[in-house]
C-alpha cells in the first residue's frame, strides 16, 4: 500500500468527515472491548500467563540468532526451503522468483500483515500471478480496492450494509442484503472454486517454533488450511520476531492471542505445519518455502524499541485506542495502524515520513493495559518524541512555545507573575459569564469547547494573601 | 488548628489548578488539615514538567524536575490534586535521572513520597469526610491516576460518605476524554472527536453532576458540555468532599 503517514492531518480530516466510518468503528470496537473484558475476567491465570508470555519473548529475543539458526536447521530437515530477506524488496524478489520458477498463474492468499508489509500483491503482479484473497475481510477489501484498516479485521472500516452493496455489485450471486450469514455464503460461493485450482498458496505464520522447525497459523475461517493444502507450492512469509523456542511456549501465546484479539477463548482453527507433503500423505504442497523477513527488526533489537518485537499482532491496542476509534486505521496511512503501528511505522519506514504518528496520542495508557505481552507502547511513543526533539524535527511554532514556557517554568517568581496576568486576561475575556468561547492563540480548543473562566486570582496569589 | 504530630505535607498545586481553579487547591488544603496533616505550599514550585516531557524535551523536563525535587525535599509527603501530575513525579521522573546517580537518589526519595490527593486521604490517612451535596453524579476516571497510580476505588469510597449524593456508573469510565495535555492543542479535531464520545456517554447517565480527579480532563469535558448547551455541574471530587462545591461548577455561569 502507498504510505500516507506524512499527510496524517489530511487523513484525519477525511476520516472525521465520513459518518459511516464512525458507525462501523463504534460497532466493532465496542463489541471487541466488551468481549475481551469478559473472557479476560473469566481467565483466572491471565496475569500469570501474560507475565510468562513476556518472559518467553524477552528470552527468545535475547537469543534470537540461536533460535533462528535452530529453526532453519529443523525446517530444512522437515523438507522446507528457508530463505532470508533483509528488506521488503528482497522478500518480493524471492516470492516472485519462486512463482516464476513454478510457472504459476494463480495464487490463493491467506491474510497476513507481513505480506502487506513486504508488498506481496506487488510481488505477485510482478510475476504475472493472479491473486485471490481468501480471508472474508480481505476478500471484501480486495473487491473494494481498499488497503486493510486493522491488523486482525482488515475491513473494520466497512459496515455490513456497505459490504452488502459491494457484493451486490461484484458477486454473481450476492445473497440477501439484509442477512449477514447470507452475505457470508455469497462470499463462500465466490471463493470456493478458486481454492482448488490455485498454483501457489501464500500464508503468513503466527508463530515459528524453533525446536521443531514448524510454524502455526491461527484463523477463524479455516481458509488457511483450504488455501495451503491444494496447491503444489506453499510460500510462508514471516517476520523473524515470531519465533518461540518450543511447542510448549507457543501454547502460552495461543491462549492469549484470541482472547486479546476478538474476545474468544480460542479460535476455530489452529494448525501446525511441519514441512511439505511426505511420502504416503494424501495431500499437501510438494514444495514449502519459508521466507524469513527482517525489515528493520534487527535494528529494533538493539534499540529502545526492542519490546515492540514482543508483539503478537492481536490488535487489542487499536481496539482500545480512542484515536483509532475516532478515525480508524486508514488515517495512520501505513500498513500497521493504531498504537502498535505508531511505533512500528517510524521504526520500519523512518521517523521523517511519519512524524505525527508518535505525537497523535493522548498517552492514556489503555493500549499498554490491554496488551497481552505488556508492551509499554506509550513509553515508546514518548521516547520517539524525544528522538524527534533531539534531531530537531519539531515545528518552529511548537519549539518556540515550549521555549517560552520553559523559560517561565524554571523561574518561579516570573512564572507566578505570568500566571496571574494570564488569569486576569482570561477573566476579562470571560466577562463574568463563567466561560470563554474564543481565546486568541487557543482557537483549536475554543472552536469546539468553551474554556472555563478562572477564579479571581491564582492559587498562589490567594494563598500568599491569606498567609500575610 | 493543625496537628503538629501529623504528617508534614508539601502541597503541589499543579499549574492548571493554580491558574484556573484555585478552589481545588484550597479544598485539598482543608481536607488534608482536617485529616491531621500540617500542610505547606512551597512557593518555588511551578509545573511538574509534563508539557516538556510529553513533547520529548527531556533537558527542560530535567531542569524542572530538579527544581521540584529541591522544593519538596523537606517534606514527609508530597500531595498533588491531580493523578496526571502525581504520576509524572512518581512514575516518570525516574526516566530522567537514569544516568545521573547524583540526582537519582534524591529523585527516588521524592517519587516514593508523592501521592495523588484522594488516594493519600484514603490509603495513607484513612480519612472519612463529612460533606453534603444534593445531586446525582457520575465519575470519570482519568487515565494516569487510574493506570499509573491505581486510583479507582478511593474516590468512590470517599464519595460514599457524602450525604445527599448518589453516584451512578458511567459507561467507558476508564476511557480517555481526549485531553492529553498538549494533544488537545496539537490535534484539536482529534481531541474533539474523542471528547464528543465522552460527553455522549456522560449525558446518557442522566446525572446532573460530573466528577473527576484531574482538572485538565474536567476542563475538557466541561468545556465540551458547555458548548453543547448541556447544563451540568462539573467539579473536582475534592471540592465536593470539602463541602466547597457550593459555587459555580467548571464552565458554569458565575453567581452574582
Ligand atoms: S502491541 Fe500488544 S496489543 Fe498491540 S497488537 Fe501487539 S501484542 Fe497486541
Amino acid at each position: 500500500m502507498k504510505q500516507t503517514s506524512h499527510q496524517f492531518n489530511e487523513n484525519v480530516a477525511r476520516a472525521l468527515a465520513e459518518p459511516t466510518l464512525k458507525v462501523a468503528l463504534d460497532r466493532t470496537t465496542t463489541l471487541l472491548r466488551t468481549r475481551r473484558a469478559k473472557v479476560i475476567d473469566a481467565f483466572p491465570q491471565y496475569a500469570k500467563a501474560r507475565e510468562t508470555a513476556q518472559k518467553i519473548k524477552d528470552h527468545t529475543l535475547d537469543h534470537l540468532g540461536h533460535y533462528l539458526r535452530q529453526f532453519e536447521e529443523n525446517a530444512k530437515a522437515n523438507g522446507a526451503q528457508v530463505h532470508w530477506a533483509a528488506t521488503p524488496e528482497d522478500a518480493r524478489q524471492i516470492v516472485s522468483d519462486i512463482c516464476r520458477a513454478q510457472n504459476a498463474k494463480t495464487a490463493t492468499r491467506v491474510k497476513s500483515m507481513l505480506g502487506e508489509e513486504i508488498g506481496i500483491a506487488q510481488a505477485l503482479s510482478d510475476a504475472g500471478v493472479e491473486r485471490v484473497e481468501t480471508d472474508l475481510a480481505e476478500h471484501i477489501i480486495q473487491l473494494a480496492d481498499d488497503p486493510p484498516s486493522h491488523i486482525v479485521m482488515p475491513a473494520m472500516h466497512k459496515t455490513h450494509e456497505q459490504v452488502a452493496e459491494l457484493f451486490a455489485q461484484k458477486h454473481k450471486d450476492p445473497g440477501d442484503q439484509q442477512d449477514i450469514p447470507s452475505l457470508v455464503e455469497s462470499a463462500r460461493r465466490e471463493l470456493r472454486p478458486k481454492f482448488m485450482n490455485a498454483d501457489i498458496s501464500i500464508s503468513g505464520a503466527n508463530f515459528l517454533i524453533a525446536d521443531t522447525g514448524s510454524f502455526v497459523t491461527i484463523t477463524n475461517e479455516g481458509n488457511a488450511e483450504l488455501t495451503t493444502t491444494p496447491p503444489k507450492t506453499h510460500i510462508v512469509t514471516v517476520g523473524i520476531e515470531k519465533m518461540v523456542p518450543s511447542l510448549k511456549h507457543a501454547a502460552v501465546f495461543i491462549r492469549l492471542l484470541s482472547r486479546a484479539a476478538i474476545g474468544t477463548e480460542i479460535t476455530q482453527y489452529t494448525t501446525f505445519y511441519n514441512g511439505p507433503k511426505r511420502d504416503g500423505d494424501r495431500d499437501g504442497p510438494e514444495n514449502l518455502h519459508i521466507v524469513l523477513v527482517d525489515n528493520h527488526r534487527s535494528d529494533m533489537l538493539s534499540d529502545f524499541l526492542r519490546p515492540m518485537l514482543r508483539c503478537i499482532r492481536c490488535g487489542a491496542c487499536m481496539n482500545h485506542c480512542p484515536v483509532y476509534a475516532a478515525v480508524g486505521g486508514h488515517a495512520y496511512g501505513a500498513v500497521y495502524p493504531g498504537p502498535m503501528g505508531s511505533v512500528l511505522t517510524p521504526a520500519m519506514t523512518g521517523l521523517k515520513g511519519s512524524k505525527d504518528l508518535p505525537n497523535a496520542c493522548t498517552l492514556n495508557g489503555r493500549c499498554k493495559e490491554v496488551c497481552p505481552v505488556n508492551i509499554p507502547l506509550p513509553d515508546m511513543l514518548r521516547s520517539l518524541r524525544a528522538r524527534q526533539f533531539e534531531s530537531g524535527m519539531v515545528t518552529p511554532k511548537a519549539r518556540w512555545s515550549l521555549k517560552l514556557w520553559a523559560m517561565l517554568a524554571t523561574r518561579p517568581a516570573l512564572y507566578h507573575f505570568g500566571t496571574s496576568v494570564a488569569n486576569m486576561m482570561l477573566r476579562v475575556l470571560a466577562r463574568g459569564r463563567g466561560k470563554i468561547s474564543a481565546v486568541p492563540l487557543a482557537g483549536g480548543w475554543t472552536r469546539t469547547r468553551d474554556l472555563p473562566q478562572p477564579e479571581a486570582g491564582t492559587f498562589m496569589q490567594q494563598y500568599r494573601k491569606q498567609k500575610r | 488548628m493543625t496537628n503538629n504530630d501529623g504528617p508534614h505535607v508539601g502541597f503541589f498545586v499543579t499549574c492548571i489548578v493554580d491558574s484556573m481553579r484555585p478552589n481545588i487547591g484550597f479544598a485539598s488544603l482543608k481536607l488534608l488539615e482536617d485529616a491531621g496533616c500540617t500542610v505547606e505550599v512551597p512557593t518555588a514550585q511551578t509545573c511538574c514538567g509534563q508539557p516538556a516531557f510529553n513533547s520529548g524535551d527531556d533537558a527542560t523536563t530535567k531542569a524542572i524536575a530538579k527544581q521540584v525535587i529541591e522544593a519538596f525535599e523537606p517534606f514527609g509527603y508530597v500531595v498533588v490534586p491531580s493523578g496526571s501530575c502525581a504520576s509524572m513525579i512518581r512514575s516518570h521522573y525516574g526516566e530522567l535521572f537514569a544516568d545521573d546517580p547524583a540526582w537519582q537518589s534524591r529523585q527516588k526519595a521524592l517519587s516514593a513520597k508523592t501521592w495523588e490527593v484522594l488516594s493519600f486521604l484514603t490509603d495513607v490517612m484513612k480519612y472519612t469526610p463529612s460533606a453534603t451535596y444534593q445531586g446525582t453524579a457520575t465519575y470519570h476516571d482519568s487515565c494516569s491516576g487510574l493506570r499509573d497510580l491505581g486510583v479507582h476505588d478511593q474516590p468512590r469510597a470517599l464519595l460514599a460518605h457524602v450525604q445527599g449524593l448518589s453516584v451512578v456508573p458511567l459507561e467507558g469510565n476508564n476511557e480517555c476524554c481526549g485531553f492529553g495535555g498538549t494533544f488537545c492543542v496539537k490535534y484539536p479535531e482529534l481531541s474533539t472527536a474523542v471528547v464528543t464520545d465522552k460527553t455522549t456517554k456522560i449525558k446518557a447517565t442522566q446525572a446532573d453532576t460530573l466528577l473527576g480527579g484531574d482538572m485538565g480532563c474536567l476542563m475538557n469535558m466541561a468545556g465540551k458540555l458547555s458548548r453543547e448547551g448541556r447544563e451540568m455541574r462539573v467539579f473536582h471530587t475534592i471540592e465536593v468532599l470539602a463541602d466547597m462545591a457550593d459555587g459555580p461548577g467548571i464552565c458554569a455561569p458565575r453567581l452574582k
